[in-house]
Formats: structure tokens, C-alpha cells, sequence
């Protein structure tokens, strides 16, 4: 039996540890600039699936949309245990807003026939929680958002625990379902030390044909291709090889790609900028704490 | 998408739940008021329900909708996406409005994806304000007049950004509760009601809600005279307790950062910012807290805000009235004491006479 099981991860800027030179002049962001990590609610995601393989057999597959340099994070889903792993990267494909992500995920995902797609709820660069309910819209799948906890799964049936912040519902659904996983439905689990050790070497072909750029700069294009083939080979036959498809392998229409593709736009983009603040400092002794709290009295604020 | 026009309303989903209407609607009320005026188009609420529709309705127009589109129908009892999504398209498409704005809640944030994604059109999250502008993309002479600007703090809240939406109308954005004023009722104001009448034949709905249970929040942040926030710079759970005792002889409600949620020094409920409560008390007592852009935008607006830090470069102190710069957890006490009335103050005829209610064990 099992369940086909495909999970959405993304690499994101770090935001806590952004760096001055991170925007472009048209607002977007220059994403190879930042400390990237593995979106933290993508994890919780994917342990989610293999937890359902765990329980049920099938099959997991993690896929994201990014840069060559996002192989990162299908690296760590590799160690943590999916199978398989897809990049979808395309120059065509920069500049897209929530709906233009989600039409091309959902053109990647629906060639991979999924029982069961699980996404993180939002990613911490965006924080819009936008792409797992569109994608779930396009593929005409039922959505679960906010999943907690998965009650129960038999046969073609899933039931879920939802935490809505404000209380929680218990629903079912039939599959193929796409549910967002909140952070608090568990531990992900670290990477397995053999699977560490097997799938740091895997690669995507952008990052062979990068390297290969890098040690044979000397040589030219015939011979720089012919290496990178033989190297694609290889990795392939190990299992290493880290699928790439662009736009034209995913199928989809270019004009829902891309900036063109995105209805939202940048109009402006302010930097924070922190003035001095005009306030009035009390120094921390009795003396000063006094006099706040009388200041504080005669304006009514408090007393 | 529906064509850009310049004579569609501007629209309001009005979340509601066994029929009583959410706060966060009437509250968009009050800014979509502003911008169909500016637009000079009318204002209306979007309500799908399966009862109390009329009673409903009539709320929603003494909070300034000028039109209600009621939709009633036994399949919308309880809120699930297909359902709520299939009638909003379907009213976008008839009635090609330019503005749609949704509450940023659990079902906002799962319904509005939806429709956007159905109807092909731009959707901005959590916007912190709205407003109406011109624009003209980059390299282009193309002005595109009078569009919603959309407003929210992004990429670890370094920046604000200001989106438009030119081309895939309509125009949608999501709001969190507490960032939009609440109108004043205006008793006498009635709004039209439009039924709209959903067919749902050979519609299944997909999802069965087996259980469904709503708790009460523990903390009222947005009804708090005073508020006494804590952040990381609190340093741990037991000094989280200087938070508590200085909100209880204030008579006031315990706010944190998300950093201190994440720490585990008080329950979620308590969260100030973007993403937990906004609000605007008459004094904000911000202790260890650094005033990163997510959390002043949750309070900034307060009346008065008196910063605690130990940093004096912390960003906080951009929004701040009052500042101590100094160790809380020798601050904090000596405030608690001058409040209660332990120390004299100087200029004061009596000491003061705090609410002076011992401290209570720091919850949560």
C-alpha cells in the first residue's frame, strides 16, 4: 500500500541576520547575498511525511523552487531520510509572487501524482502563508491548514487535528489532501549519520556545471560540457544526482511565471531607518524613578 | 481576474461565527471607508452565513458599510474553504469589485489564498496599513492611478514595503486584528442588503468537521488601560515575574515580545506585534525588549510609551516617550516600590496609594 507523499521546502534568508546589501533596485531580493536556512515550518513538514512513511510505507519526495544553491536544503531532506529530490530552478522564474510560486509547484507536483502534499505553513521570509493553500487550489486538492497533528490515516480517509490559535477543530478528508504543518507538530528529526555521510555529495547539474566552470576554467566549452556530463553520469548512477527541471520540464505556461506572472509588485522600498528617539530619559536610581512616576501621575497616565 | 475598472466597490469579508460577527471586520470597516471615499465608490461587506444574516447585516451597517451581500445557505454553517471560496469568486466575478480586504485570521489566511488563487489575482498579507496612490513600474512611463498601496514590514522587518497590484484585480489584502481602528457605531446607519442566492447543486463538501472547539484567550491585550510588556532582555522565566508584579500594581494587562513567547517566559496569548496583538493602550511599559519592527508595529501607536533596557542603542527607544536606561531588574522593583507608595515623592502631599496588591506568583 503507502502513500505518495510529496513535500514543499524552501531555502530562505536567514531574516534575523540580514546584511545591508540584500535589496536590488527593483525591490526584489538578492537572495544569493543572505545566510540561508531550511524554512524551520518545512522541516516540521517533512518529518510530517515521513512519519507517514514511517507508519504506512510509500514514498517521499521533497521539491523546491530556488536557486542551484537551494540543493542545500533537499541536501538535508535527503539525510533526514526522503528519497528523492527535486530542484526546479529557472532564471524565468525570479521575481515571482505567491501566486506565480504556487502555479509552478503545482506544475511540478501534479506530475508527481501525490496522495498527500505537505508544506510548511509559511516561511519566514515572506511570512504570507499564501503558496501552500494556492498550490492546493490549482491541484484541486482539499486543503488542511494549521494540521497539528494527524489522527488517523486508512485507506483513501485522513483525519487531522487543526490549531486554529484560537481553539482547534478535528476534520476529515479524503485524499489527495494538501495540508500546512504548523510548528508545534513536532520534532523534527535530526539527519541519519549514513545518509549524512551518502548525500553530501549529491548534487544538482547547475552545481556540477559551477564547479566544473570553477577547476577547468582553463579549458573550453566542448571540454567543460563533456566533464560535466561524465560527472551527471556518475552521480546518477550512485543515486546522487539531485533532479533539476526548468520551466519547460515542469510544463508550465511562462506568462504565469516570473515577474510577469506576479500580479503583486514592489512599488517601494523603505529601509528602516532609526531616528534618535525624542524621549525623555530618567536615569535608573530612586531620584529618577520618582520623578517618572510623578510626571507620570500629573498627566493622568497612571495613579 | 476581473478587468481594472475605476467604478468597483471596495469590499469587506465579514468573518462571522455562529453568528456573531469578529471584531477584524469592523475594524477594516473603518479603513475601507476611508478608501472607497477616496475612490468614491461604496463601501459594502461580504457576509456567508447560514442564519442571522439580517441581524448581521444590520451591524455591519451601522459600522459604515454602505451595502451587505448576504449569502445564506445551510453549506456555510461552519467555515470550510471550498465552500466560502466558490461563493466569493462567484460574487468577484458578478460584481467586480476593486478592493477586497480579509481579516489576517486562521480562516482569513486560509480562505483568501483560496480566492485569489482561483480568480488569478494579487494578495498582499498582513498589511499594517492601506492606502490609495499612484504608480508607475520601473522603467516604464505607464502611470497607474488611484491603487491600493499595501503596506507591510518584510524580510525580518529590515524594510517596510509598499505593494500595488496593477494588472490582476481585484486588488486583496489580509489585515491582522487590532492594526485598524475600530469606527465609532453610528446607530441610524443602514446599510442595503443585496441577497445573493448560491446554488451549491451536485457540490460536495469535501472536508467533515468532526469536532470544533473555541477557547477563550487568556488576556484581554486590546481592551488594557496600561500594558507591561517583557522581551529576551527579561534573561529568564523567574525574572519574567518583575513583568507580572509591575503590571498588577498598575492595574494594568502582561504583554511580551515574540522573542520572550519563544523563550517560553509566557504563554502566546500574550504576544504584542505583528503577528500576535496590536494595541494602543494609555501606557506601554516596554522591559527588555529591543523594539525590532515586528513588535513596534504591534504597539507603537500607544499613548505612551516608556522603554526599560539596559542597551541604549536599542530601537526601541525610536518610539519611546519615556526612557530608563538601566538594569531592569533593579529598575523594575524600584518602580513597583514608588508606585505602592514605599518611597516618597517628592512634590506629593501624601505617598501614593498604588492598587497595591501584593505580588501575585508569575504565571504562564
Amino acid at each position: 500500500m503507502g502513500y505518495r507523499c510529496v513535500v514543499c521546502v524552501k531555502q530562505v534568508p536567514d531574516t534575523k541576520r540580514l546584511t545591508g546589501e540584500a535589496m536590488k533596485d527593483d525591490g526584489t531580493v538578492n537572495r544569493a547575498a543572505l545566510p540561508a536556512v531550511f524554512n524551520p515550518e518545512d522541516l516540521n513538514a517533512l518529518e510530517a511525511a515521513l512519519a507517514i512513511r514511517d507508519r504506512h510505507a510509500g514514498t517521499v519526495t521533497v521539491i523546491s523552487m530556488g536557486l542551484p544553491k537551494a540543493s542545500d536544503v533537499l541536501r538535508e531532506a535527503l539525510f533526514r531520510g526522503a528519497e528523492r529530490a527535486i530542484l526546479i530552478t529557472d532564471r524565468r522564474a525570479a521575481g515571482s509572487d505567491t501566486l506565480a510560486t504556487s502555479y509552478i509547484l503545482s506544475c511540478a507536483i501534479r506530475r508527481l501524482e501525490p496522495d498527500i502534499v505537505l508544506c510548511g505553513r509559511q516561511a519566514i521570509d515572506g511570512d504570507t502563508a499564501q503558496v501552500g493553500p494556492q498550490i492546493a487550489e490549482k491541484l484541486g486538492y482539499t486543503l488542511v491548514t494549521y494540521l497539528e497533528e494527524l489522527l488517523d490515516l486508512r485507506g483513501s480517509t485522513l483525519r487531522v487535528r487543526r490549531n486554529l490559535g484560537n481553539g482547534f477543530e478535528v476534520v476529515e478528508a479524503e485524499l489527495p489532501v494538501l495540508a500546512t504543518v504548523l510548528d508545534t507538530a513536532n520534532t523534527p528529526r535530526p539527519p541519519a549519520a549514513k545518509r549524512l555521510m551518502k548525500f553530501k555529495k549529491a548534487r544538482c547539474r547547475s552545481e556540477v556545471e559551477q564547479a566544473v566552470s570553477r577547476e577547468l576554467s582553463e579549458a573550453g566549452e566542448d571540454a567543460r560540457a563533456t566533464e560535466v556530463a561524465r560527472r551527471c553520469l556518475m552521480l546518477a548512477e550512485r543515486g546522487l544526482l539531485i533532479e533539476q527541471w526548468n520551466l519547460e520540464d515542469v510544463g508550465a505556461d511562462l506568462t504565469w511565471c516570473g515577474f510577469k506572472g506576479s500580479p503583486t509588485k514592489v512599488h517601494r522600498v523603505q529601509s528602516i531607518v532609526l531616528a534618535g528617539g525624542a524621549y525623555r530619559e530618567y536615569p535608573p536610581t530612586d531620584e529618577g524613578v520618582g520623578r517618572l512616576v510623578r510626571e507620570l501621575i500629573e498627566d493622568h497616565t497612571i495613579g | 481576474m476581473i478587468e481594472v475598472n475605476r467604478i468597483g466597490e471596495v469590499w469587506v469579508f465579514a468573518e462571522q461565527e455562529k453568528g456573531t460577527l469578529s471584531e477584524v471586520p469592523l475594524e477594516l470597516l473603518g479603513k475601507g471607508r476611508e478608501l472607497a471615499e477616496t475612490l468614491g465608490v461604496p463601501l459594502a461587506a461580504v457576509l456567508l452565513t447560514a442564519g442571522d444574516g439580517e441581524e448581521m447585516a444590520t451591524r455591519l451597517g451601522q459600522y459604515g458599510a454602505d451595502k451587505v451581500y448576504l449569502v445564506e445557505h445551510d453549506l456555510l454553517r461552519q467555515y470550510q474553504t471550498s465552500t466560502y471560496a466558490r461563493v466569493i469568486r462567484e460574487l468577484v466575478q458578478t460584481h467586480a469589485p476593486q478592493v477586497v480586504l480579509y481579516g489576517a485570521t486562521a480562516m482569513g489566511r486560509d480562505l483568501a489564498p483560496t480566492v485569489a488563487s482561483s480568480l488569478r489575482c494579487g494578495l498582499t498579507a498582513d498589511c499594517t496599513d492601506l492606502q490609495i496612490g499612484d504608480h508607475t513600474p520601473p522603467g516604464s512611463k505607464e502611470l497607474h492611478r488611484n491603487l491600493l498601496l499595501q503596506i507591510r514590514p518584510a524580510f525580518g522587518g529590515s524594510i517596510i514595503a509598499t505593494i500595488v497590484n496593477y494588472d490582476g484585480w481585484p486588488q486583496m489584502a489580509t489585515v491582522r486584528e487590532g492594526v485598524m481602528v475600530m469606527p465609532q457605531p453610528d446607530g441610524q446607519r443602514r446599510a442595503t442588503l443585496v441577497r445573493h442566492a448560491e446554488s451549491f447543486s451536485g457540490f460536495r463538501a469535501p472536508l467533515r468537521i468532526l469536532e470544533s472547539e473555541r477557547r477563550e484567550k487568556k488576556v484581554n491585550l486590546k481592551a488594557a488601560r496600561v500594558i507591561v510588556a517583557g522581551g529576551a532582555g527579561v534573561g529568564t522565566r523567574e525574572s519574567f515575574r518583575l513583568v507580572w508584579e509591575l503590571a498588577n500594581c498598575l492595574g494594568g494587562a502582561v504583554g511580551a515580545s515574540r522573542a520572550a513567547i519563544d523563550l517560553g517566559f509566557v504563554d502566546k496569548d500574550h504576544q504584542v506585534g505583528q503577528t500576535g496583538t496590536t494595541v494602543r493602550p494609555a501606557l506601554y511599559v516596554a522591559c527588555g525588549i529591543s523594539g525590532a519592527v515586528q513588535h513596534r508595529a504591534g504597539m507603537e501607536e500607544s499613548a505612551k510609551i516608556l522603554a526599560i533596557n539596559i542597551d541604549r542603542s536599542a530601537p526601541i527607544f525610536s518610539v519611546a516617550h519615556y526612557g530608563i536606561v538601566g538594569d531592569l531588574r533593579v529598575v523594575i522593583p524600584r518602580l513597583v516600590r514608588t508606585i505602592r507608595g514605599g518611597a516618597r515623592i517628592e512634590g506629593l502631599a501624601e505617598p501614593l496609594e498604588g492598587p497595591g496588591t501584593p505580588p501575585r506568583e508569575a504565571r504562564g
